[in-house]
């Protein structure tokens, strides 16, 4: 049995995530404060990959990485190559998923007191501390709704990746190229082996986050 | 300890323009919603950054437009009690007084401080309890608690009841009264309610539209308002267009007689200001009648219109006294209770 697609979904998935939650937030909490026009025109360039088929985004991919391109030649002079490697996965992941991550996180950001911070400062407290202690706390449910979406996109993500990375066994393959490719081969049995694979991860992880938002419960106000 | 305060801004069609000094002991802000009260403390706090003007606290210049200094609130020393207490949701009271106490990194003294503070204002019990499950007088205690540790130089209070039931307003102001003469440094006081202004308060400066008038005595005040905008602030009611007839006397176009006043009379004198329980039913005096008449606790508030004459009247007629609306009564005014009320300048 070859778990590879297993861990390498899960890998990309997670790397994915994890910038997309940096990206996310740094980028709506930026965006928040900037004049109206310009957060307007940054925030359709930035909810695009949403939208837009993702072979689409696959394509543009390549477009700007593929070898025989500008930037795409120019990483692979310093030895990065996003096309067919899995790295190429993460990064088609991190921008098909970022939207997801920074409209919610935005959503939440734009909900928070800002009487909070407002006396956190005049207290002396960092910049810093109240945007980890005060500001993301409050906004916890939004950013964890936001990680949990990006990173079920990350994990099902197939249009982008398959344009840019292909599918080669061992190698490049996801558990969403891997049923197609089986199905397609007419491997019934494990295309289904891999659906449910799918399907468990999905679960595990929206339980887990049930799990989690029970524990804390102080946003529960009168 | 003082605090000089000169700054302007402007918000769209709305201009602030607040001049004043504060000294040590409490001084308040009264005015209307709306009014520019807030403003002015987040001015000072720096949250809000003046379009001129310059701003010294202590002799430490907070702000200052023209030699570009802009303290960040972090730098100013000025503890904000905000009207909803702004307490962090996700912290418990204990962590969020010791938010007050993070400059403190002597461990015994940190202790020490929280222990004292955390006494003085009853908090004993609550240390673990998240700000959601305290009452409103606990969350302003918990927020005075978390402010008072970090030692401010200013204190800003900004309505601090307006978010309080009712039947615990006067007693809240009883202990707030204790615990800011425990502070002993300046605080500023913003409030839209003339009983708290009158309880707490030595000076009041009153604010009007965006003007923040110079801090007086809260006794000369309350006894002797000089605008029509301090008149109405203070609570009275009646305040009619006026001119001056003798150093005694004031004359008033809308009830066509001239009215004895105790204090001097200027002559630049633009209105008179009558006190609600300062008439009484003559057989020389104007005529006027009745427009309405409200139940109060104490009686009834009689809104009366001057025969022949412009404006409203309002009067705290005693309980007994019934006279159906459309009658006709004729009243005089006691002289103390006759302000004279002059032009803004």
């Amino acid at each position: 049995m070859d778990w590879f697609p297993l861990w390498n979904s899960l890998r990309i998935a997670a790397i994915g995530s994890v910038i997309v939650f940096f990206l996310g937030i740094l980028a709506a909490y930026y965006i928040a404060r900037l004049p109206r026009v310009l957060k307007g025109v940054l925030d359709v360039v930035l909810t695009l990959p949403l939208v837009l088929p993702p072979t689409v985004v696959g394509y543009c991919l390549l477009l700007i990485f593929g070898p025989k391109h500008p930037v795409g030649a120019f990483l692979s002079t310093i030895g990065i190559r996003f096309v067919m490697t899995w790295y190429g996965g993460v990064l088609a992941a991190t921008v098909v998923a970022f939207p997801l991550m920074y409209r919610t996180a935005r959503g939440a950001f734009e909900s928070f007191d800002e009487t909070l911070a407002y006396s956190a400062k005049t207290l002396g407290l960092s910049n810093t501390f109240i945007f980890w202690r005060i500001r993301m706390p409050y906004c916890r449910q939004g950013i964890l709704a936001g990680i949990v979406l990006a990173f079920a996109r990350a994990l099902g993500e197939y249009g982008a990746t398959s344009m840019l990375i292909g599918y080669t066994p061992g190698r490049t393959a996801t558990i969403s190229t891997t049923v197609y490719q089986l199905w397609r081969t007419d491997d019934d049995a494990g295309a289904l082996f891999w659906v449910l694979i799918n399907l468990a991860i999905s679960a595990i992880v929206l339980l887990a986050v049930n799990l989690l938002e029970r524990r804390n419960g102080w946003r529960k106000r009168v | 300890m003082s605090l000089s305060v000169d700054i302007e801004k402007t918000y769209g069609t709305f201009h602030l323009k607040a001049a004043f000094t504060v000294t040590d002991g409490v001084t308040g802000i009264l005015g209307a919603s709306g009014s520019g009260k807030s403003l002015t403390l987040k001015c000072i706090a720096g949250i809000e950054r003046p379009d001129r003007g310059r701003i010294v606290l202590d002799g430490v210049t907070l702000f200052d437009s023209e030699a570009h200094i802009d303290l960040p609130p972090q730098k100013r020393r000025v503890g904000y009690l905000f009207q909803s207490y702004a307490l962090f949701p996700n912290m418990t009271v204990k962590q969020n007084v010791l938010c007050g106490l993070h400059a403190v990194k002597d461990k015994a003294e940190k202790a020490h401080i929280y222990g004292e503070t955390v006494r003085m204002l009853g908090l004993e019990r609550l240390e673990a309890h998240m700000p959601h499950q305290l009452s409103g007088g606990e969350q302003q205690r918990v927020a005075l608690a978390r402010i008072l540790v970090n030692r401010p130089k200013l204190l800003l209070l900004d309505e601090p009841f307006s978010a309080l039931d009712p039947s615990l307003r006067v007693r809240l102001c009883v202990e707030m009264r204790e615990i800011l003469k425990g502070y002993g440094g300046p605080s500023v006081l913003v409030t839209h309610d003339r009983d708290e202004a009158y309880m707490l308060c030595s000076e009041i400066a009153t604010a009007d539209a965006g003007r923040i008038s110079a801090p007086r005595d809260t006794e000369s005040l309350f006894a002797r308002p000089k605008t029509a905008a301090e008149a109405a602030l203070v609570g009275i009611k009646t305040v009619l267009p006026a001119t001056f007839a003798d150093s005694a006397h004031i004359s008033v176009p809308a009830l066509r007689v001239t009215l004895e006043t105790i204090g001097p009379v200027h002559e630049d004198l633009c209105a008179v200001g009558i006190r609600a329980d300062g008439f009484a039913e003559t057989a020389d005096g104007f005529s006027a009648t009745v427009a309405d008449v409200l139940p109060t606790p104490d009686g009834r508030l009689v809104l009366l219109r001057p025969c022949g004459g412009e404006g409203l009247l309002y009067w705290d007629a005693p309980a007994p006294w019934t006279l159906p609306v459309g009658g006709t009564v004729t009243l005089g005014v006691r002289p103390s209770a006759v302000l004279p009320l002059y032009q803004d300048d």
